[in-house]
């Protein structure tokens, strides 16, 4: 986009800031309208698991429900408690919602369609969503409140102990792209599975890693079976029990576009991100940004089906999981990786 | 030019929120000043061409270590006047460490006014390769160089890590935890008994 910006005359320089600038435009604008459609999809298929109809009301088919919830709670008053501690309880929403829009940063749509391409991709992804916790720790510190405080000390054992297995998961696909970088990650899943099908999944040693990392994923994102920060059956609603208006409606934003992140992490990391899913040269028709996004789809309806008919997980049960299962096995499957490879590649 | 200012900007942030740490009343505050000193120091990382360093120095220091400094600190139960009463009595140790700190702060100024140590002799081993990442220079230098210190350091981790579970390990035989396989190993034919009992008689199990 800087050569098209060059191109009408500016300098290297402005043009490049002006390149940035519109890019984050057209990433976050973009995202923003996703998140209020994802999350009449995630309401209407959640309905439709229940036998009930969704949002219907509101335009055609239900369509327009997402915006209208929006305009209500920016139209509420925010109301601040007066035991709570002001700055860090206003801030809290707002580092939620940042941290959630800057993962996109490294996120390739497509072929060339990235706004930073730099070679520590992954690691800038694993260090921007360790930094989600924060977000809600302060905001169930702030509100000096029993619930939204049993929410945030959840909260950080949760995020930390799911951290340690997908650090090993990132490994071992590191290992098999032998790069950091996302672009050239999906480059190296071209005709990965048998010479034909794109993407790392097909492979004996990595199909178990993408179901951890489907399920770690879940649980990274608090959502569903591992909603324990918000669980309405005991905690109220944890750590946003205490928010009105926008500043709830910034939780609720950036929690999808973790979601999100999350669905386009499975995709780029082991179902080949902007490639078709398999190496054949018609299906290189369609813009690699339309694969990108049906792939995304395709994990937020597996993420919607998991929230809509598993049951909540008990706190004991999460931290066993986490620790006693996902660990010791993503552990050894690092050395499992290396490995093959070694045997295989590098010998 | 913008280097020059991002670098100050940056510089300026990690010492004023690092001042804010000890400033700060409330130990919460402080946390997360430290939060905000790292991620500066991060940043600095990222101007030097360092982003490995930087983005370990996010992940390790923010993303676990401050967490759990952030989740024991919360759970204080700080009561300040008592902070306060305190303050007479340990001022003396406080004024003598502020003394060494500010003495070793004058030697170190005054030897780097007298002239630069030289640290190892510059044979080009240690020069940055400039067409590989920063990731691979590093790999290629621990894992080659300095294998050896690098095992160790993970060896000690390792032992220290050991060290705390057992010391913080405890088996209490009253606690009935959850056995998952046994639960899923049950079958209906083993759990559910028919039988007919007498009147006024009950069921023996």
């Amino acid at each position: 986009m800087t050569d098209f910006f060059v191109s009408l005359g500016m300098q290297y320089g402005w043009a490049w800031f002006l390149a940035t600038i519109a890019g984050v435009l057209l990433i976050a604008l973009p995202l923003m309208l996703g998140v209020a459609m994802i999350i009449y999809a995630d309401r209407k298929i959640w309905a439709a698991m229940a036998l009930r109809k969704g949002p219907n009301v509101v335009g055609p088919f239900g369509l327009l429900q997402s915006f209208a919830d929006g305009l209500k709670v920016f139209l509420q008053e925010t109301i601040i408690p007066s035991a709570a501690n002001k700055g860090l309880f206003l801030i809290a929403p707002i580092i939620t919602f940042t941290v959630a829009l800057l993962a996109w940063a490294v996120v390739p749509f497509g072929p060339g369609m990235v706004l930073a391409d730099i070679n520590i991709g992954l690691l800038y992804i694993l260090a921007i969503s360790s930094l989600g916790v924060y977000g809600v720790v302060i905001a169930g510190w702030a509100s000096n409140s029993k619930y939204p405080f049993f929410s945030a000390m959840r909260a950080a054992a949760q995020m930390i102990s799911y951290e340690v297995s997908i650090g090993f998961i990132l490994i071992c696909v590191i290992l098999f792209a032998n790069t950091n970088n996302l672009t050239e990650m999906i480059e190296a899943q071209r005709g990965f599975g048998l010479g034909f099908v794109n993407g790392f999944v097909f492979h004996l040693l990595l199909f178990p890693m993408w179901v951890l990392f489907l399920i770690s994923g879940m649980a990274e994102t608090a959502r569903a079976p591992f909603d324990l920060t918000e669980a309405e059956s005991e905690l109220v609603a944890g750590y946003q029990t205490e928010y009105s208006s926008m500043s709830f409606a910034l939780f609720w934003l950036g929690e999808y576009a973790n979601v999100l992140l999350m669905c386009a992490l499975n995709a780029i990391l082991f179902f080949g991100g902007w490639l078709p899913p398999f190496d054949w040269e018609p299906l290189y028709l369609i813009p690699g940004i339309v694969w990108f996004l049906l792939k995304i789809l395709f994990f937020f309806f597996i993420f919607s089906w998991v929230k809509a008919t598993v049951p909540r997980f008990r706190y004991d049960q999460l931290m066993r999981l986490g620790w006693k299962i996902f660990l010791p096995m993503s552990l050894l499957f690092v050395v499992l990786v290396s490995g093959w490879l070694m045997l295989t590649r590098y010998s | 030019m913008i280097q020059t200012i991002t670098f100050y900007l940056f510089a300026a942030l990690v010492i004023a929120s690092a001042c804010f740490v000890i400033l700060a009343r409330n130990p919460v505050h402080s946390v997360l000043w430290l939060i905000l000193a790292f991620f500066n120091a991060a940043a600095l990382m990222v101007l030097v061409g360092a982003e490995f360093i930087a983005m370990l120095l996010v992940i390790v220091y923010v993303g676990a270590v401050a967490v759990l400094f952030l989740f024991v600190v919360m759970m204080l139960d700080i009561d300040f006047s008592e902070l306060r009463a305190g303050f007479v009595k340990n001022a003396p140790l406080g004024v003598a460490i502020a003394i060494v700190l500010f003495v070793e702060l004058f030697v170190g100024l005054v030897a780097y006014n007298a002239g630069g140590l030289e640290l190892g002799t510059p044979d080009g081993m240690n020069a940055p390769v400039l067409d590989r990442s920063n990731i691979a220079s590093i790999g290629a230098l621990l894992y080659s160089r300095y294998l050896f210190l690098f095992e160790a350091a993970g060896v000690i981790l390792l032992v220290a890590m050991v060290g705390a579970i057992v010391l913080t390990l405890r088996h209490r035989p009253e606690v009935r935890g959850q056995d998952i396989s046994k639960q899923v190993k049950r079958r209906p034919e083993e759990a559910i008994v028919k039988t007919r009992p007498e009147v006024g008689a009950g069921v023996k199990l």
